[in-house]
């Protein structure tokens, strides 16, 4: 079947993209939609002294200006963090209130203070430049690494700055394990701090609907309840008075998972003045008011015995919660990083703690990969590093120490049970393709040329599911049309295909016939979004069973059509046939036909159309080997990535050329943390000093090589279709597998290790330093 | 206000606007022409690309009242009677598009290269889109659909419009 799963199906979705007809949020046109701007602090801690609209009321087509006081006069509207997390003497984290608008105080620049609602958007802007505020400015709590020392604290429900202090692990197993080891190699390093970048900015629109009165929130999501649940208890509305829509979204990355002040201002404008209001982020705003992703300074540390072998492992992080914890802010550093902790290694020990705290800067939360990343590079850094001070090649020591197909399902220090994997297997499939064994000449001929190059690898487990249920629910409409309505939310993925292929090869209809539908709280009343690398195992699962459902329904309407024993009926390729008789009748048709009947036996009240709840049991675990040959100018400090290869196993592989889409989308951003992103403070004022794309460095094309992707489909045991999930793994192996490339190629000079993003400048300075 | 008149795709049009409107604000909100994005405010992104003229420009950096007399081409003016431009056909067939928002841009300044250099090179191509920043694709299936396009484009040149 051309269609069917497994085929790399060109995508339903394109043709209104290459067109101009794609339908993002600054797209929808509402007549007499008002303009809001948003007030920002300049400054990235200050006590608010004053605030005066007065200017900013003069200014002509301005409808209202309003500030916490107005909105707010209670003090109530606090966007909540979701995550409950225990500190390791039990109790439980800081829970400092974030604020839609600042009342007395700011703790980020670009913190809203007010915002103008106006008929225009040169209005309501230059509206916003007139609202006067009287700060008086506060050291600003910058560095991750010191925010627990710093003489001021943000919150004073957080001491000493700390959000929470959690550890999970056993602290005297491995300091045991330790107390033996032949061999102990530690390393500090940072997981320097990004930010997102989807192309398209965030916005948003409300109104109130039509006929009904309830408030329409458009909103570029990653899946819509979550919207709908928060925007009802923040504008003390019953969710069934608040319907949420999201249209074509241009990237998300999880930044577009989380609710944000500028969505609360725009649904309270929108349902105080009875009137459509409408946001759209400028850049700049996007770097100040998005979240950030990462922000991590490390001390890692594996023992082994005297055969290489591990023993155990300790990790201890500074997590930067940013000035707010944002809805799931620390659930990313603390439960999501330790479930791939200790990588694909037998690491018998774990103590893992994690300190969060705040500093006067955006809030950091999930950003693709969100934890695993983090983890993964620690630890597979640490492996090269450990390998070079063991003397043995870096495919040695993991080989060495990789659980082995025949030990699986494997339980983990960490407490997760992987299901399948062929480490050895994969990384050996991927060093052949990079040629490895060849990597030794090529760093002599470059040598001739004046270059340093170097080659380095990458082993990356990942752990996917996010939220365990999910739901799907198939319509047979008139025209013919197969109607998928899910839970997740495609924000470029292609789900439209991908979901179409599974309903097509299942149902046995053409798939230009099915209709995914998304993005809507009245299409589908809850959803678990997407996130996770969730959207194909989750809602993969809950439309095989949709479609089970809608197969077994058929046999019993074609029993019923053909007065025949429903034992009798079977269905195959798309058509219902009685078994010995040559009564047959095609699914499309059938759907149709009982649609027509005015009495309907019990079970088929609704036709075929059906609807399924599913539960994963467990996550499932991709992977797979990254390996970065790079060239190093020693005279600029300049890195070219020259040659990148990835063997991923991803489990069985629904569409291999959206597959592939996603790994390299997602290995350019791990690029691009390695070798160039950067979210830079100025260290005593917290000004985001790279607050635009001239300042921060998204990869651009002449930066990137192309890639040479291949899969190895070891299919997982957790979930019907076998599939693992892809979306995350390209971020997550990238970003080590380069910086080993680069300290291999630096290694001559005895460069042990240097931080990410290994600029330039970063990378001259250490080559200078090092007498190059 | 000046009234300006230009030609967008083929079609004559004109409008009132604010001397400071930009032609990328005179597409999207006079003309409802949405297929022409805004992704930054500093002239990086290149999701605002149009040809102005024949030649490709950034519509941010543009301000409507200097089209006057212009001609301009969006990428809702690139297919033909409903037949894609093989470029847009390649960014298609080669998943040289996730998301979608770069995209109009992407291939907007793609057309102006393979005008100037019907025979580009991997390096020429990838030079050439430092102007457009896309987070989806790594640039790998762009790259791929860009040389695609060139190869087709040579093989079957399009009449001038």
């Amino acid at each position: 079947m051309k269609f069917g799963i497994g085929q790399p199906v060109g995508r339903l979705e394109d043709r209104r993209f290459v067109t101009g007809r794609g339908r993002f949020l600054d797209d929808l046109r509402i007549d007499g939609a008002l303009h809001l701007a948003v007030v920002r602090s300049p400054v990235a801690h200050a006590r608010i002294r004053s605030v005066d609209v007065t200017a900013a009321e003069a200014v002509e087509g301005v409808v209202a200006v309003v500030t916490a006081e107005r909105m707010d006069p209670e003090g109530r509207m606090h966007i909540p963090c979701l995550v409950p997390l225990k500190n390791r003497d039990g109790s439980r984290r800081a829970d400092p209130p974030r604020p839609v608008l600042a009342r007395d105080r700011v703790r980020h620049a670009g913190e809203a203070v007010a915002f103008v609602v106006a008929e225009s958007r040169a209005a309501a802007e230059a509206a916003a430049e007139a609202v006067a505020v009287d700060w008086e400015e506060l050291p600003a709590v910058v560095d991750p690494a010191r925010a627990d020392a710093a003489a001021v604290t943000l919150h004073e429900a957080a001491p000493r700055n700390v959000a929470f202090d959690w550890h999970f692990g056993d602290e005297a197993a491995v300091a045991e394990a330790f107390a033996r080891a032949a061999h102990v190699t530690r390393l500090e390093l940072v997981n320097n701090r990004v930010v997102p970048c989807a192309m398209e900015p965030r916005a948003c629109l409300a109104h109130p609907e039509e006929g009904t009165g309830r408030l329409v929130v458009w909103v570029p999501s990653q899946g819509v309840w979550l919207h709908r649940q928060l925007l009802a208890r923040l504008l003390g509305l019953p969710e069934a008075r608040i319907r949420v829509r999201t249209p074509d979204v241009g990237g998300g990355f999880g930044m577009k998972i989380f609710v944000y002040p500028e969505y609360v201002m725009v649904a309270w404008a929108a349902h105080t003045l009875g009137r459509p209001v409408r946001w759209t982020a400028g850049r700049g705003e996007s770097f100040l008011a998005d979240t950030h992703g990462r922000g991590h300074v490390t001390v890692a540390e594996l023992a082994f015995d005297a055969d290489a072998r591990m023993l155990a492992y300790r990790v201890r992080v500074r997590a930067d919660m940013g000035a707010y914890l944002s809805n799931y802010a620390p659930f990313i550093p603390t439960l999501a990083a330790l479930k791939v902790l200790t990588g694909v290694y037998r690491i018998p020990a774990v103590s893992y703690g994690v300190l969060g705290v705040f500093t006067n800067t955006q809030p950091v939360d999930a950003y693709r990969g969100a934890g695993r990343p983090e983890s993964i590079y620690a630890l597979e850094r640490l492996v090269d590093v450990a390998a070079r001070e063991l003397g043995l090649p870096p495919e040695e020591l993991r080989r060495r120490n990789m659980i082995a197909p025949e030990e699986m399902p494997y339980r983990t220090a960490a407490g997760e049970t992987y299901d399948s994997g062929e480490f050895v297997r994969l990384m050996e499939a991927c060093m052949t393709r990079a040629d490895w064994a060849g990597a030794a000449a090529r760093r002599e001929e470059a040598r001739r040329r004046g270059r340093l190059r170097g080659i380095g690898m990458a082993y990356y487990i990942e752990a996917t599911m996010g939220d365990a249920e999910e739901r799907a629910r198939v319509r047979f409409l008139e025209d013919g049309t197969v109607e998928v309505a899910v839970g997740t939310q495609s924000t470029g993925q292609g789900h439209e295909t991908a979901y179409a292929q599974i309903l097509a090869e299942r149902l046995g209809v053409p798939p230009e016939r099915v209709r995914v539908v998304q993005g809507d709280t009245d299409v589908m009343e809850e959803g678990g979004g997407t996130g996770g690398s969730r959207s194909l195992t989750a809602e993969g699962t809950a439309l095989l069973e949709a479609a089970a459902r809608v197969i077994e329904k058929g046999r019993l309407a074609a029993a019923h059509h053909f007065e025949a024993a429903v034992d009798d009926v079977v269905f195959a390729d798309g058509v219902f046939r009685v078994r010995g008789t040559d009564r047959e009748i095609a699914l499309l048709e059938l759907a149709r036909l009982v649609a027509s009947w005015r009495e309907r036996p019990a079970g088929l009240e609704s036709g075929l159309d059906a609807d399924a709840e599913i539960t994963l049991s467990a996550y499932s675990y991709p992977n797979g080997c990254h390996i970065a040959e790079v060239e190093v100018d020693p005279e600029t400090g300049t890195v070219d990535l020259v040659r990148y290869t990835v063997v991923d196993d991803f489990g069985v592989v629904l569409n291999p050329l959206l597959v592939a889409g996603q790994v390299h989308g997602g290995i350019a951003q791990g690029v691009g943390q390695a070798l160039l992103e950067h979210a830079v403070f100025d260290p005593d004022w917290g000004q985001l000093l790279t607050g635009s794309f001239a300042d921060y460095a998204l990869p651009r094309a002449d930066r990137l090589p192309f890639v040479d992707f291949s899969y190895i489909e070891i299919p997982c045991r957790h979930n019907p279709l076998g599939v693992k999930g892809c979306g995350e793994a390209g971020s997550i192996g990238a970003p080590p597998a380069v910086v080993n490339a680069v300290m291999d190629a630096l290694a001559p000079l005895g460069i042990r290790h240097l931080d990410m993003p290994l600029t330039p400048a970063r990378v001259r300075a250490a080559v200078a330093a090092a007498g190059g | 206000m000046p009234r300006v008149v230009m030609r967008v795709n083929g079609k004559e049009v004109s409008g009132e606007v604010e001397p400071r409107t930009l032609l990328v604000e005179f597409l999207r909100e006079h003309l409802g022409l949405t297929g022409t994005h805004v992704g930054c405010d500093t002239s990086q992104c290149g999701c605002c690309v149009v040809h102005l003229d024949g030649r490709s420009v950034k519509s941010c950096t543009v301000l409507a009242v200097q089209c006057e007399g212009a001609e301009v081409l969006t990428i809702e003016g690139l297919a033909r009677n409903g037949e894609l431009h093989p470029i847009q056909r390649a960014f298609h067939e080669c998943h040289g598009l996730q998301c979608g928002f770069c995209t109009p841009g992407m291939i907007m300044s793609a057309l102006e290269l393979l005008q100037r250099h019907p025979a580009p090179t991997e390096p020429q191509v990838r030079a050439w889109l430092e102007g457009n920043l896309c987070r989806c694709t790594g640039y790998h299936n762009i790259v791929r659909a860009i040389l695609q396009a060139a190869e087709e484009m040579r093989q079957a040149p399009r009449p001038a419009a």
